[in-house]
């Protein structure tokens, strides 16, 4: 299981590796934007990706826009954790296509609980 | 405030231009048109006079009021530079600490684990000693894994309660950030307060001239949120349209068909 972590804040970027790594998903890599991450995902065979919204450059939206619009990463399950706490924002985030959403401040359980419920989505 | 903004006739003024009134009506009771149509145009002289004199104090004091929001509050040196820096600060702490805590912690769980697997075999081996499994060698090995279980875990829970007490240590920057970002919010709520003086003070000078600002009274047309624009952290969550907690992303979400 090879993720992709992308935040601007590197703090966030190792939190969230941190506790993935807890789960047992030791093969993280990270990006701090949206335009240094979609070449990596278009390049690497990542199986997930976990998303900040609010960044430079690219954001996280945006990226799950060209994500979903992209022939080879279309079904790639992404999880979005942001600050982003506004009901269209939640909806527009839906209607793009993001598999779950973790707003910050977040506990690991809430983390767990969001990336169990995906991949059992997925493999179902 | 609102006194200094109002253009102030004086007195003198007044009286000056209530007398040469009063003439003029006299004059054409009395027939002399000509005298008064010349008292008509004194009266504007004193009009215009009394509006430059308006225009000019008002000038002034926009000059004054301009003068002293660049010198303090923006440019090179200036508070605002000043503030951004220590905003820079604030990043700067903030990430020192998270990092700081965070390699404590990743120093830390390794120490915790093994103390918990070791724990786990002795106490296994020792049910087995209770239920007389054990043979005396292995009793023997058991005797000297437990002497050494307690050496390294007296060791180890010392070395993880330094890290807590380092961990403790970290959170200063909250004081320290609290501090600066108080300050400020000090300074831009003066900057606002000065910019406030600012438009009303330019305001009157526009009343008093009569220009008026093609384009600027026509309401800007409100551009529509995107939904998709960031906005950052919620500081109030008890706005409308603003979710308070994950169970309300969860709701809202499973309403979507999630």
């Amino acid at each position: 299981m090879k993720i992709l972590i992308v935040d601007d804040f590197s703090t966030m970027r190792r939190i969230v590796k941190n506790l993935l790594r807890d789960l047992g998903f030791t093969n993280t890599s990270e990006a701090d934007d949206g335009s240094t991450a979609l070449p990596m995902l278009q390049q690497g065979d990542f199986d997930f990706l976990v998303t900040d919204w609010n960044m430079p450059g690219m954001t996280g939206i945006e990226l799950l826009q060209k994500v979903r619009a992209d022939e080879r990463l279309r079904s790639l399950p992404v999880l979005m954790v942001t600050a982003e706490a506004k009901r269209e924002q939640i909806v527009a985030a839906a209607q793009a296509g993001v598999n779950g959403y973790v707003v910050k401040p977040f506990t690991a359980a809430v983390l767990k609980e969001k990336i169990e419920k995906i991949f059992e989505r997925v493999e179902g | 405030m609102s006194e200094s903004n109002q253009p102030v006739i004086a007195q003198a003024t007044s009286e000056e231009m209530k007398t040469l009134a009063q003439n003029m009506v006299e004059s054409i009771e009395r027939g002399e048109l000509t005298h008064a149509v010349s008292l008509v145009s004194q009266l504007n002289d004193v009009r215009d006079k009394t509006l430059y004199e308006e225009i000019g104090r008002l000038t002034r004091a926009l000059h004054e009021s301009i003068k002293n929001l660049n010198i303090e509050t923006v440019g090179a040196g200036s508070e605002i530079e000043k503030a951004t820096d220590k905003l820079s600060y604030v990043i700067e702490m903030t990430d020192k600490s998270a990092n700081r805590t965070m390699d404590l912690v990743d120093e830390g769980i390794p120490l915790a684990s093994e103390m918990n697997e070791r724990a786990a075999e002795l106490g296994e081996q020792w049910q087995k000693f209770l239920n007389k499994e054990l043979k005396p060698t292995e009793f023997r090995a058991l005797t000297k894994d437990i002497q050494d279980f307690l050496a390294q875990s007296e060791s180890q829970s010392r070395q993880i309660k330094n890290q807590f007490n380092e961990i403790l240590l970290a959170q200063d920057f909250q004081d320290l950030t609290g501090q600066v970002i108080q300050k400020v919010g000090t300074l831009v709520r003066d900057v606002e307060s000065q910019l406030v003086n600012l438009v009303v003070m330019a305001g009157t000078v526009d009343k008093i001239t009569g220009i008026q600002h093609h384009g600027l009274d026509a309401e800007p047309e409100a551009e529509p949120d995107s939904p998709i624009k960031a906005e950052g952290p919620q500081i109030d969550t008890s706005v409308d349209g603003v979710v308070a907690s994950q169970d309300d992303v969860d709701d809202l979400l499973s309403s979507l068909g999630f």
